[in-house]
């Protein structure tokens, strides 16, 4: 995994150093709050509801135990002894105090971590596939490539003032595990007449103007990515409209332009950034994908594994939904999810921390994994020490047996603490996952991803769930509307409206009564819902949430 | 009136107060630097920055240098403290502010930035 250069260090702490600095200034006035905004949101730190909110960057989503350990350490000093997985590989703390921020830092620069660049204007946190280098289906592990994105947009000099936040996302498969396609520039590793290279995408984005990525170039030669990203945001800054946040993405450029005239303009700015790049950064890749190298697997017998299998149906059901195929014979890919039914989605307590940093370093090569979904992923498990992590991760509640399922929802902070919310959007998360518990149909039901914002910026990716609740404000009370058959995968959809949306009572029987149509229509139980939702269209999903148009029982809002 | 900023802090005089119209380029933010035509070679371009949130000087800067502009350049308008160094990575030779800025951000803010050229990942992956 990757250890900071000695560069990366001292960059870290004459940045905190800075950081400290301003925090001073504001506090003794030499700051206005106007000038001090954006350099607190270049080092993460906002405002909301009730307090300040402190955003981590967990670049690519990976840690190491140590870190996980310094990040358990914040929760119970500077905070209310717990934090908040985000969907962007993040991790937000929700209530430290202005004067702590400057120490908080410290102690995650004492692990190699930062804020960095996790909000403002700004090249935001480099996401990656969460089963980077343990995937079965990959041309090579992503996270070098997001770590060289990482080192290069950090701090760059051209690219603080943007006219909006940027988002990067890197996979290195076919299969889209990251949502690329819903991202500002999407990368993915691919190889092309024995080269390696990547496909570029670039608009995606969701927000109240949900987007799709367009692929600019097919295949960009690996050496070439740094000055065609940069030429790629170069063009944004100066095209990208001011006039406006929400026409300000590069989703919105790249739709008013057209994605032609985007690429000519890219392409010719790439032509003059081309010579500038001397060959150093490949030298630097190479030496960042050696720190990537795959661990040591082992060849063991899987026999504890296939007993516990057998004899014991709480660790089967755990198995059979919590763990993807591993590209090593006799290992799994383990996501733990922080989606318990009622629990906060991706919530975990110092304690649980702890405790994953415990099994991290004792089962999984010291790799520890935060996934867009919001769970934790321990790559590289052997099989034969399952049965022992299931029954450690029992004892703190991190065992439930959901993952892909439908109470694991991915839902925005929304009305709890953030001040943009329309509404409240984790206690519906928690009552429709309490109540598909309470009627025990999850395993049956089987994959399906609900994806819930508490408004229209649409962080909770509501666009591309399966279905997707979006909750508003409707003259002082909240309704929500239904969108189905949105994907975030390589075949990206955004959803469709169904009609007319529901009260916060009714909302998770509409849920409900979607299911019910599903499971009524599907041809047998191998068809997943998306699959019965593509094969019928939305008709028998409206006929069960409208049942009776006439009398206009959902209110028409 | 306005301060001159440099690496050596607040300047007193402006060596630029005594040239000519002819000399002194003014770009608003809202130029594409594209086609900024700098057949005329001005010995000083001044890129204005209407607020310290809008950051198109940074690219209209770098653009103008790798154009082949040799000449002066300076930010000038609502540049703050912490944003000196960037403008000297983007080509910028010194900023200008007002009298008031300069007041509520005071000579050490900007020196302590002054070393721009430390800790610069960019540099560092361009060339050896
Ligand atoms: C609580 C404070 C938060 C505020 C004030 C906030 C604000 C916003 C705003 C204004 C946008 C729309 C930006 C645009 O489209 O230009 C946005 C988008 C987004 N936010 Fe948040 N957010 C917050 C928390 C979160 C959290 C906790 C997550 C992750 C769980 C998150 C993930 C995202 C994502 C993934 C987008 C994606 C839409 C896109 O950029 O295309 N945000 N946020
Ligand atoms: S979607 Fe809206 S309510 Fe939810 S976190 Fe984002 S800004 Fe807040």
């Amino acid at each position: 995994m990757y250890k900071y250069s000695e560069f990366d260090t001292a960059f870290l702490a004459e940045r905190n150093a800075q950081f400290r600095a301003q925090v001073e200034r504001r506090i003794d006035g030499s700051l206005t709050e106007d000038e001090f905004k954006p350099l607190r949101l270049m080092n993460g730190l906002y405002l909301q509801l009730h307090a300040y909110m402190l955003r981590v960057a967990i670049p690519y989503g990976t840690l190491r135990s140590a870190q996980m350990r310094q990040l358990a350490m914040i929760a119970e000093k500077w905070d209310k002894g717990y934090g908040h997985f985000t969907t962007r590989q993040n991790i937000q703390y929700n209530w430290p105090k202005l004067r702590d921020v400057p120490d908080i830092l410290d102690a995650l620069g004492e692990v190699e971590m930062h804020a960095i660049q996790t909000s403002g204007n700004t090249i935001r946190n480099v996401t990656a596939d969460h089963f980077a280098g343990a995937a079965a289906d990959e041309v090579d592990d992503p996270r070098p490539v997001a770590e060289l994105l990482r080192q290069w947009s950090t701090d760059h000099p051209e690219f603080q003032f943007l006219p909006r936040k940027f988002k990067f996302a890197v996979i290195g498969s076919e299969a889209d595990r990251a949502v690329i396609r819903a991202h500002d520039i999407g990368v993915q590793l691919v190889e092309q007449d024995g080269k390696r290279g990547y496909r570029i995408l670039v608009g995606g984005g969701l927000g109240r103007t949900p987007m799709i990525g367009k692929v600019i170039r097919d295949f960009l030669p690996e050496e070439d990515l740094l000055p065609y990203a940069e030429a790629i945001v170069s063009t944004y800054n100066i095209l990208g409209r001011r006039d406006n946040k929400y026409k300000a993405r590069i989703k919105i450029t790249v739709h008013e332009n057209g994605i032609d005239t985007y690429k000519e303009l890219t392409e010719a700015r790439f032509a003059e950034l081309k010579p500038q790049f001397e060959g150093v950064d490949q030298e630097m890749l190479s030496s960042i994908r050696a720190q990537f190298a795959a661990p040591a697997f082992r060849n063991a017998p899987t026999d504890d594994f296939d007993a516990a299998y057998k004899a014991d149906p709480v660790f089967r059901a755990w198995a059979d939904t919590n763990l993807a195929a591993h590209k090593v014979e006799g290992y799994a890919i383990v996501s733990i999810s922080l989606k318990k039914h009622g629990e906060t989605p991706g919530d975990a307590t110092a304690e649980q921390m702890r405790l994953i940093a415990d099994l991290g370093e004792q089962y999984s090569h010291d790799d520890i994994r935060i996934s867009h979904e919001q769970n934790v992923i321990l790559p590289h498990v052997h099989k034969s020490d399952l049965p022992a992590l299931h029954a450690a991760l029992k004892t703190l509640g991190l065992a439930t047996a959901n993952i892909g399922l439908i109470s694991d929802i991915i839902a925005c902070p929304g009305m709890d603490y953030c001040a943009l919310a329309t509404a409240r959007s984790i206690p519906v998360a928690q009552e429709i996952a309490q109540r598909f518990d309470a009627l025990k149909m999850e395993h049956d039901i089987g994959p399906l991803k609900i994806k819930i914002s508490g408004c229209i910026n649409a962080c909770g990716h509501h666009h591309v769930g399966h279905i997707g609740i979006l909750g508003l404000d409707r003259a002082g009370v909240e309704n929500y509307q239904i969108t189905l058959g949105g994907d975030g995968t390589e075949e990206a959809t955004i959803g469709q409206r169904t009609g007319p949306g529901f009260s916060y009572e009714e909302i998770t029987d509409a849920i409900e009564r979607i299911i019910r149509a599903y499971l009524e229509h599907r041809t047998d139980a191998q068809e997943t819902f998306l699959e019965a939702y593509r094969r019928l269209g939305a008709d028998p999903f409206k006929a069960a949430l409208y049942p009776d148009k006439a009398e206009g029982k959902a209110n028409a809002a | 009136m306005s301060v001159i900023v440099t690496d050596a802090g607040f300047a007193t005089t402006d060596w630029a107060a005594d040239l000519g119209a002819q000399d002194v380029l003014t770009l608003a933010s809202d130029t594409n630097p594209h086609t900024v035509d700098l057949s005329a070679a001005p010995k000083l371009v001044r890129v204005e920055f209407p607020s310290s949130a809008d950051g198109r000087g940074f690219t209209i800067a770098r653009v103008l240098r790798d154009h082949g502009y040799t000449g002066k350049l300076r930010a000038t308008g609502h540049v703050i403290a912490d944003q000196y160094a960037m403008a000297r990575r983007c080509g910028f030779d010194d900023v200008e502010i007002s009298d008031d800025l300069a007041a509520r951000q005071p000579e050490d803010q900007w020196k302590f930035r002054s070393d721009w050229r430390q800790n610069d990942y960019q540099s560092r992956l361009r060339r050896a």
